[in-house]
């Protein structure tokens, strides 16, 4: 094996790991707050995918620029989705809430199963084969654009976690929801912000992903387990946590990809997957459940 | 026996329950084929409905990937008689213990590890997705080229290989209902069962009171996976093609799980009642619509997706305890 082979697809692997970081950091922020467990998160990216792709055959408009009114849209369904539904079932069983966003998942999937039918769509954007050179490297430029861009969105959502009020407010919630109450703040607002929020980082994340991947509608359940996936490799909770879990993911589906075959680099993820739940459940980023 | 099987449910409950079977007994002869092939696709996934049951109905245990063992069933049982020549009922052996021993790992994997509540349910999807990806690799049972069963024209139904006409797919469905459907009723009864119900309503308060928790959620992921191994060798031997694609695919477990919750999670008749509701409204709502000449693909599912949505939101204790509290039936959680 050549060494720059190797590299090569190690940091197309890294990078295509920060875009799923993006779209597990989206489960990550829903879960670490809400405690509500997005059964349906891959299949809102497809929604987004589906609408870049729509976008980009009318107007042609790049997914890249699209990304902030798909995000928008997907943060009002989410915003719609928790204040309708969601807060509702705060207080109930948890299989009744992973069930309820199954049967979310499987209706956008046959929705868009309907309207856009079965075959795998992308976008051709004009600089789909444009690589960049650096020594030895040749990296694809959509997945230069698209790990920076992910990185953008990610640092944003840190900022306002950070230094916003209301960012500091939905931490609170988090932290300590009967404390939440007792000081006045509107949790079931935060809660539906909260999941507009994570909605969001998944439609941009799925803008951003087109221009790595074809979109089916069927593939939705295979990014939720993704998701969950690098969320648990991560720490269910950690905002960082996800960003590194997608890297690693990425990373060792990419090296998978390369030394196995690019159709069983899934596998490689369940392994992490396993590995993690029995040796460290509370992923590498995470604390040590009480 | 017998005593033991109808204590404490009312008369009406078990003549309705006579009913119902003797109406089941005689519709083949009334069905057309299309029929037909609806009651199968209805008796089948009340039958793994019935089997997912006893893992979460019984014991609280909530598994999201039970593809998994309809899939071990339908290949152990499929590629056996492909390769070997080895009947369904032979093969069923080994794929009941396939089936039983993958429940086992997960399971241990699990329970040792103290794994629960949503990772137990996302680890139970990751190893059915890890079998399908797997299956799709294995060339001893052809990859994702699928494997396919000899098919051929035969005279007279042959029970033994399961070589045959439909109608007799029907009635070994049948069968093995009632079969799971007693079984259900005895274990519920036995003190395995109550071992269950404790652990699903308060698993700490029952290990406080010395009850073995890892051991008796093993038996329930055990026995779920083992009978629904069946379901799987009747999926290879009716549709003669198995696809990983199609028998270890997620949505696969999400349909097996339908019937039980929109029925009624932890009772006996609601997985049966929730497959029959689904599936035949379903196909009705299809028939409807190839009528006035539309062709959807995704319509099923997004009729299943909806009810199940509906149900959730609406009664999530299901429709069967508010339909048996309607007929008068309260007390019999049949």
């Amino acid at each position: 094996m050549q060494l720059d082979i190797f590299l090569n697809v190690a940091v197309g692997g890294i990078l295509t790991g920060l875009v799923y970081g993006l779209m597990a950091l989206g489960l990550s922020v829903i879960f670490g707050v809400v405690r509500v467990v997005n059964f349906a998160h891959g299949e809102m990216m497809t929604i987004a995918m589906y609408a870049a792709i729509t976008l980009f055959a009318a107007f042609h408009l790049d997914p890249l620029v699209m990304l902030v009114p798909i995000a928008a849209v997907l943060f009002a369904f989410g915003y719609a989705l928790q204040a309708g539904v969601i807060n509702k079932f705060i207080t109930r069983p948890e299989h009744s809430q992973f069930l309820l966003l199954i049967a979310i998942g499987i209706i956008i999937v046959n929705v868009l199963l309907i309207i856009f039918g079965p075959d795998a769509q992308n976008v051709q954007v004009p600089y789909a084969f444009d690589s960049f050179k650096l020594g030895p490297l040749i990296v694809d430029a959509t997945k230069v654009y698209a790990a920076g861009v992910a990185i953008l969105v990610a640092s944003a959502l840190f900022a306002f976690f950070r230094y916003t009020p209301v960012g500091t407010a939905i931490r609170a919630c988090a932290d300590n929801h009967t404390g939440a109450l007792v000081v006045g703040l509107d949790v079931r607002r935060l809660y539906a912000l909260t999941f507009g929020l994570g909605a969001a980082c998944v439609g941009a994340a799925g803008c951003l992903l087109l221009l790595i991947f074809d979109v089916t509608p069927s593939v939705g359940p295979a990014y939720t387990l993704l998701a969950f996936i690098i969320v648990i490799t991560g720490g269910l909770g950690s905002m960082p946590g996800a960003l590194l879990g997608g890297v690693l993911v990425g990373f060792t589906e990419a090296l998978a990809g390369l030394l196995f075959t690019p159709s069983a680099k899934s596998m490689f993820a369940f392994a992490i997957l396993v590995l993690m739940l029995l040796f460290r459940p509370q992923g590498i980023m995470g604390k040590r459940a009480a | 026996m017998i005593e033991r099987l109808t204590a404490g449910v009312p008369r009406r409950a078990l003549v309705l329950l006579g009913v119902l079977l003797a109406i089941f007994l005689v519709l083949p002869v009334l069905a057309g084929d299309y029929v037909l092939t609806v009651l199968i696709l209805i008796l089948y996934f009340g039958y793994a409905g019935l089997a997912w049951n006893i893992m979460m109905g019984f014991a609280g245990q909530l598994s999201l990937g039970h593809a998994l063992y309809v899939g071990l069933g339908a290949y152990t049982a499929g590629a056996l008689y492909v390769h070997f020549g080895i009947g369904p009922w032979i093969g069923l052996l080994a794929a009941v213990a396939i089936a039983a021993l993958a429940g086992a790992f997960v399971g241990f994997l699990a329970f040792r590890f103290r794994i629960a509540g949503v990772y137990f349910a996302i680890l139970t999807i990751a190893v059915a997705e890890f079998a399908r990806v797997g299956f799709d690799h294995l060339s001893w049972t052809r990859g994702s080229a699928g494997l396919f069963l000899p098919v051929a024209q035969y005279a007279h139904n042959d029970l033994w290989h399961l070589r045959g006409h439909p109608v007799m797919f029907y009635y070994v469905l049948l069968a093995a209902i009632a079969l799971a459907f007693v079984a259900s009723r005895l274990l519920l009864q036995s003190r395995t069962g109550y071992f269950w119900l404790a652990i699903r309503e308060d698993e700490e308060a029952a290990r406080s009171v010395g009850i073995d928790t890892f051991l008796y959620k093993m038996l329930a992921v055990v026995i779920s996976a083992a009978m629904t191994a069946f379901a799987g060798v009747i999926y290879a031997f009716y549709y003669n093609n198995l696809f990983p694609e199609q028998v270890f695919n997620i949505t696969h477990s999400i349909l097996i799980i339908l019937g039980p919750m929109v029925g009624g999670i932890g009772t006996l008749f609601g997985p049966l009642l929730g497959a029959f509701l689904l599936e035949s409204l379903a196909e009705s709502l299809r028939t409807l619509l190839e009528l006035i000449g539309v062709d959807l693909p995704g319509i099923n599912q997004l009729f299943f997706g909806i009810m199940l949505l509906l149900v959730v939101i609406a009664r999530p204790e299901g429709v069967w305890p508010w339909i048996a509290t309607r007929l008068g039936l309260a007390g019999a959680q049949k």
